[in-house]
């Protein structure tokens, strides 16, 4: 949400500030303050920092969102598995307590840092940020953000990543769409997961869980995988490819973009051991 | 329950909106909110007070616009409401559709009383 060109006034909300309007109304001794920020103004200034980041290192950063236990790390492994000769990844992983999710990254070889949310039930951008500074982008093609298992809130936050995948898993119902709107309106991919489970589970029903994403106006590709049986995954790559490939075609010529952007908060992203954080970083 | 967050995020902006402009406190707070946003307006409710004590907006008003779905078609051109789950046009029925209303999730304004601005300055 942009809050600098007006771009925030919509058809919706600006009989709000109309000079005049019952806002700009105030009692004596009073001051009304047009502000029109978005309510997560340092949300996205961070979220836009981190982007910048993962930009001028010519990596695609991926946000996984889904229910608890919908295979978002499944399809993590399946992923590394099949791409790790090619692309060179690594995975930021939010839960509320845990290292396991990336302890079962990197026993792929692939560098993870474990975000505990305590109780928080979403990753911001400044907990991603945080996490960068335990993760080297020198040389990496891929960031997946595994967001924390949850229908509702993640979906409110910019991360800085480019691409939302949703999961929806077979035993969860083909009406998952219709129930969590704004979780799946916010997906430019959609992953029905666990599809080996629909000759078991043969009350979901593929083409209406299509029918409700489409009713949220949502033109987003929708695989039909399973990390088990390794069923789409290659449609699933296939997108990934492309997103990386259209990414950097959209960078400079010589791929990256010098690497410029302004830390507000007076420090720079260093890798060395020098550099004090709190998480843990395997590299 | 994101909602407490999102309050403690609002906190830090309306803070720091009266401090630019030096006032002794906050008497209310307006937010504009689409039902796509995300946003539960009553745990908002329920949260501001937590997130409110002991800043210069203790005791201020939360008032919640609700901003109403609207979308464009790209088919048909019209312009219609819609349903949280059901983005489609009225008109023509066709899916493909724009947002135009409804996802805000803003801080429309604040009002501040600033007639005891230097008293408030002894006291911070």
């Amino acid at each position: 949400m942009c809050d600098t060109c007006g771009c925030n006034v919509t058809h919706g909300n600006q009989h709000l500030i109309r000079p005049g309007g019952k806002l700009e109304i105030t009692a004596s001794g009073r001051e009304a303050v047009s502000v029109l920020h978005g309510l997560l103004h340092e949300n996205d200034h961070a979220a836009r920092h981190n982007r910048a980041h993962f930009d001028s290192h010519g990596v695609l950063a991926v946000n996984l969102m889904s229910s608890p236990g919908s295979g978002k790390t499944a399809l993590l492994e399946a992923t590394i598995e099949a791409l790790g000769g090619s692309l060179s990844m690594a995975v930021i992983e939010g839960d509320l307590e845990t290292e396991n999710d990336a302890e079962r990254i990197r026993r792929h070889g692939v560098p993870a840092v474990q975000i505990a949310t305590g109780s928080a039930c979403h990753l911001d951008a400044h907990m991603v940020h945080q996490a960068l500074h335990g993760l080297d982008l020198s040389g990496l093609d891929l960031v997946f953000i595994e967001n924390v298992g949850n229908l509702v809130c993640p979906a409110s936050f910019d991360l800085g990543q480019h691409a939302n995948v949703a999961l929806l898993s077979v035993p969860e119902g083909d009406d998952k769409p219709a129930k969590y709107p704004v979780m799946f309106r916010a997906a430019d991919l959609v992953m029905l997961s666990k599809i080996d489970l629909l000759p078991v589970l043969d009350d979901f029903d593929p083409a209406r869980a299509e029918g409700y994403l489409r009713d949220l106006a949502n033109s987003a590709p929708l695989i039909h995988a399973s990390s088990k049986s390794g069923a789409g995954i290659d449609s699933w790559l296939r997108w990934l490819q492309e997103r990386l490939e259209s990414r950097r075609a959209a960078m400079p010529a010589g791929g990256l973009v010098a690497d410029d952007h302004h830390h507000a908060h007076g420090h720079e992203h260093r890798h060395d051991d020098s550099h004090s954080h709190q998480h843990h970083r395997e590299e | 329950m994101h909602e407490l967050a999102l309050c403690q995020a609002m906190m830090s902006q309306v803070e720091s909106i009266a401090r630019e402009h030096r006032a002794a406190r906050v008497t209310s707070i307006t937010l504009g909110i689409g039902p796509l946003a995300g946003v539960e307006t009553q745990l908002l409710h329920s949260a501001y007070p937590i997130a409110s004590a002991g800043t210069i907006a203790e005791g201020a008003a939360l008032l919640i616009e609700a901003t109403p779905i609207r979308v464009h078609c790209s088919q048909c051109g019209a312009q219609s409401d819609a349903l949280v789950n059901r983005l489609v046009c009225a008109h023509c029925g066709d899916w493909r559709t724009d947002l135009v209303s409804g996802d805000e999730m803003l801080l429309v304004s604040v009002e501040l009383d600033k007639t005891r601005a230097p008293a408030a300055e002894a006291i911070h």
